[in-house]
């Protein structure tokens, strides 16, 4: 008896809450709603830190909350609550509807809930599964271990995170969805310093629903490449600012891509006016060696997810296809704005952001040349292997870190430099990508933007830029 | 609940898993947001939060800690449970205590009570606000970032050793990033930030003007060349760079070896004997202070640099331990207590005889580049090693005329920047970020297009 009357009043994890789900929307859509979305989470989260060779930090956390939104027309009113009871979803309905001033009498049909799609269930194993934060500590401190390579080397820390997501999803079109999301990231850092020289090296590993992932994680070899960029650049030189052609490494070379142009073609910019692409359909945006893809149906990949935060399996986006712009990236507010269909990307970071078009694991595809055909076609010019962060302003223009570079000259690589950015346009930069490797690779990150920080793959092969402004001293 | 049921809640719950030492921070919000697109509502939001963060002392004397959504008693059992078991990968090397400052008297800033406009009140000012910018120049086709804000909030610190100390606050923001576009040229961009207790505090009619002016003093825009150049900051973008690397003043920062400052840099001369540099959370244009700070430590003005020298470090209750001194009120509570800045007032000192007192933004006839305001922080800047390379709004002044910049950066070192301060001017401006005069740096890098 108590439990019957704590399912029907309040949301439980793991049990049928299609009663109460169907109630909420019921009363929404009878207010006037013309959409009612209700998402429900519960995490489940913890993090490690390891310094030099001691566990300076544990933080587990779990929460658990509801993001309603209703939509009127093309208006959307969203509300975030920690109450999880039927008074407080309603009273989150209740407000939504406030907030958007409804009155007309007109009323949609609501049908109830289709058949429950459970994607969790051969998830819910995976909590027992994931490492102990003892057995991950112990891996860790290994890796911090590792990086210990000679004196140089004045700080060096490891860390890792788990973030397990349970989410239910219904909404006043019938969708009834049940999911685990599961991601993991390691990172090892160093800093290297040598009288006034100073220098640091950086790598970042993730995944998402694979349990045993850093188990088996190959810590050594993480830990030369992060080691040995840190000491090529420790004594690198500052590189000279000026225009002139650039090869990207692959793997996080990628990035430039996702934020100067991956962003643009998200339906929330075409609905802020902010894409120089929105007209652009089946147009040329890209020299013709260009074919972009976002998808999120890649095994493992940190961006992939079997179902997206508005209920919708993801497709498998062909952004741009020999240079020609083919799709925009589209979740339902999008849809309804823009005319562009969804396509599996209405994303979020948590339960207190409305669901947004946002990318997944998106990457330029492979192409015919090697690494050294793209070095040898450059007599002088930048060869960025590592890049950092970096960032679009709202009229287009990016602005990329290369961490670790080094200077071509007549065909080779030659001395490391540091300082250097990339700076550009999207619209002007991408006509310009005209070699693409055959090295496709993939790194994993995390993208922040209108509705959270979400968990993303970028990539791409090697590519080459005929010419772009890098900045430096 | 209320914060003292909670704190009954914690302390029953500890004692039933006999748990002897607790400390915990909470903080409870409601929130009402918008944002229009021509005249349209865009979206609407409103949340209730609450966010608890709970520390727990093993027998060993080592710490958990747990973060948590659910303030149910079985939320908090599971909390204080979690922490127990976090507290067995607790840091033996360094120690953490309760902030021996946590029942020190609290500077609490009186401010008119504010009562929620409500999202009506909120959609109507910034379609108002939205009208008037567009209408303000013929090029401003419209207003792709916007919205309008308030927060009303309560804080809360408590500890088992019978500390107790919360605040309830307001604040209110507006932002407006307006886009002009002219034929045959690129379309630009510029905006305005306010903020205030509440929304009847928020002086909109200027956050329009500003996003206008900005955005149309742009509009006839050039490349410029590569070279150095005298840079005249803004007061926002110096206090921007001083933000971006106050790692120098951290004492957590240096004891995790990322900071350009070590244990015995007190003292030591960073720039011209004209600059003066506080921290001073409770300043009374700061409108995000806070009377205490994650451990509980009142929150007070801290000289950073005095008369170009490194004065003090900011600090928390284990790194005011190590240094031996007392915390500061800059802790954050977590597993490892971060330690950061409230808000930064740069002035003129009264050594300022080598400053070169020509140099007035509003009248120098020489050539100079004025940063207004710098981009992409977080990719641009390596606090460990000193050096930033960061895009920028600006202009260049030459032959007594003013072009907008197109699209540049400036590179340096801040020690460099620092040492090359060549005038401090004597009028302060408020920022949202704290305080500053526009400060003069000779030789800058800036990379441009041409």
């Amino acid at each position: 008896m108590l439990s019957s009357q704590i399912k029907s009043n309040e949301i439980v994890f793991g049990s049928c809450n299609k009663d109460l789900l169907e109630e909420i929307i019921f009363y929404g859509i009878g207010l006037g709603a013309d959409f009612v979305e209700i998402f429900i989470e519960n995490t489940d989260n913890s993090s490690v830190l390891a310094e030099e060779d001691f566990i300076t930090s544990v933080s587990p956390s779990f929460g658990r909350g509801a993001g309603i939104r209703i939509f009127k027309g093309k208006k959307d009113g969203f509300v975030s609550t920690n109450d999880l009871t039927k008074h407080g979803l309603m009273r989150s309905v209740s407000q939504a509807i406030e907030m958007l001033d409804i009155t007309d009498n007109k009323r949609e049909v609501f049908n109830g809930l289709n058949k429950h799609r459970d994607y969790s269930l051969p998830k819910k194993k995976w909590i027992n599964e994931v490492p102990s934060i003892h057995e991950i500590s112990e891996k860790l401190l290994v890796s911090t271990k590792s990086l210990k390579k000679n004196n140089k080397i004045i700080t060096r820390k490891g860390s890792y995170s788990r973030n397990l997501q349970e989410v239910i999803i219904a909404s006043s079109d019938g969708t009834y969805v049940s999911d685990i999301r599961l991601h993991q990231t390691v990172g090892l850092n160093v800093i290297a310093s040598d009288a006034q020289y100073r220098s640091s090296g950086s790598r970042r590993f993730g995944s998402s629903g694979m349990p045993n992932e850093f188990r088996f994680w190959d810590h050594e070899k993480a830990a030369n490449d992060v080691f040995e960029s840190s000491m090529n650049m420790l004594y690198a030189d500052y590189v000279d600012a000026g225009q002139m052609p650039v090869v990207l490494a692959n793997k996080f070379g990628g990035v430039i891509f996702h934020e100067a142009c991956g962003h643009l073609l998200e339906t929330t910019q075409i609905e802020r006016g902010t894409t120089p692409f929105e007209n652009k359909l089946n147009e040329k945006i890209a020299h013709e060696s260009v074919t972009a893809i976002d998808e999120g149906i890649s095994e493992g990949s940190f961006g992939s997810l079997s179902v997206d935060d508005e209920g919708m399996e993801p497709e498998k986006s062909v952004l741009i296809k020999d240079g020609i712009l083919k799709k925009f990236i589209s979740d339902r507010a999008g849809e309804l704005r823009t005319g562009h269909k969804r396509t599996g990307s209405g994303r979020r970071q948590n339960y207190s952001f409305a669901a947004a078009s946002r990318m997944r694991n998106t990457y330029i595809a492979k192409g015919e040349f090697s690494k050294e055909d793209l070095i040898n076609s450059i007599s002088e010019g930048l060869y960025c292997k590592s890049m950092g962060g970096g960032s679009v302003g709202a009229t287009g223009q990016f602005n990329f870190a290369v961490e670790e570079g080094y200077i071509i000259k007549n065909g080779k690589l030659t001395n490391p430099v540091k300082g250097a950015t990339l700076i550009g346009e999207a619209k002007e930069v991408m006509p310009k990508i005209s070699m693409c490797g055959n090295d496709l690779a993939l790194a994993p990150g995390f993208c922040g933007s209108i509705s959270g920080s979400v968990n993303v793959t970028v990539g791409q092969p090697h590519i080459k830029v005929d010419s772009i402004t890098v900045g430096g001293r | 609940m209320n914060s003292i049921e909670i704190t009954t809640q914690i302390s029953e719950a500890a004692d039933s898993l006999n748990l002897k030492k607790w400390d915990y921070g909470a903080s409870f919000s409601n929130d009402h947001s918008v944002q229009v697109d021509k005249g349209e509502a865009k979206q609407l939001k409103a949340s209730q939060k609450q966010i608890l963060t709970i520390r727990v002392w093993n027998e060993s004397n080592l710490v958990g800690i747990t973060t948590t959504s659910d303030i149910s008693e079985s939320g908090i059992k599971k909390a204080l449970n979690q922490a127990n078991i976090a507290s067995d990968f607790g840091n033996k090397n360094e120690r953490t205590e309760f902030s021996p400052l946590a029942k020190d008297p609290i500077e609490v800033k009186v401010t008119k009570k504010r009562n929620p406009a409500g999202i009506k009140k909120l959609l109507t000012l910034l379609r108002e606000a939205e009208v008037k910018l567009i209408e303000s120049h013929e090029s401003i086709k419209s207003v792709p970032y916007n919205g309008l804000s308030e927060s009303f909030f309560e804080r809360v610190y408590a500890n088992s050793d019978g500390a107790f100390r919360s605040y309830t606050k307001s604040q209110a923001a507006i932002y407006l990033y307006a886009r002009a576009e002219e034929k045959n040229k690129k379309p630009r961009s510029s905006g305005s930030v306010k903020l205030g207790y509440g929304v009847e505090d928020i002086d909109i009619e200027s956050c329009i003007k500003d996003a206008s002016d900005k955005t149309i003093s742009h509009l006839n825009y050039s490349s410029i060349k590569t070279d150095k150049y005298l840079i005249c900051f803004s007061p926002e973008s110096f206090l921007t760079i001083i933000n971006a690397f106050s790692s120098m003043f951290n004492a957590r920062s240096i004891l995790d070896g990322v900071s350009l400052s070590n244990k015995n840099s007190i003292g030591e001369k960073l720039s011209t004997e004209a600059l003066n540099i506080y921290d001073d959370g409770l300043h009374e244009k700061n409108i995000s202070s806070s009377p205490f700070d994650g451990e509980g430590t009142p929150t007070k003005r801290l000289c950073l640099i005095n008369k170009g020298r490194l004065e003090n470090f900011i600090h928390s209750e284990s790194t005011a331990r190590i240094f031996k001194t007392i915390p500061t009120g800059h802790a954050g509570l977590g597993s490892k207590v971060s330690v950061s800045p409230d808000w930064i007032v740069v002035e003129k000192s009264k050594e300022n005889s080598d400053l070169k007192t020509s140099l007035d933004h509003s009248s120098y006839e020489g050539e100079f580049v004025y940063i207004e305001e710098l981009n992409a922080i977080h990719a641009g800047v390596k606090a460990s090693q000193g050096s930033f390379s960061l895009p920028f709004d600006g202009w260049l002044y030459k032959n007594g005329k003013k072009i907008s910049i197109e699209s540049a950066t400036v590179a340096g070192d801040i020690k460099y920047l620092l040492k090359n301060i060549v005038n401090i001017e004597s009028n302060q401006e408020v920022t949202t970020s704290g305080i500053s005069p526009h400060i003069w740096v000779d030789e800058l890098s800036i990379t441009g297009d041409a």
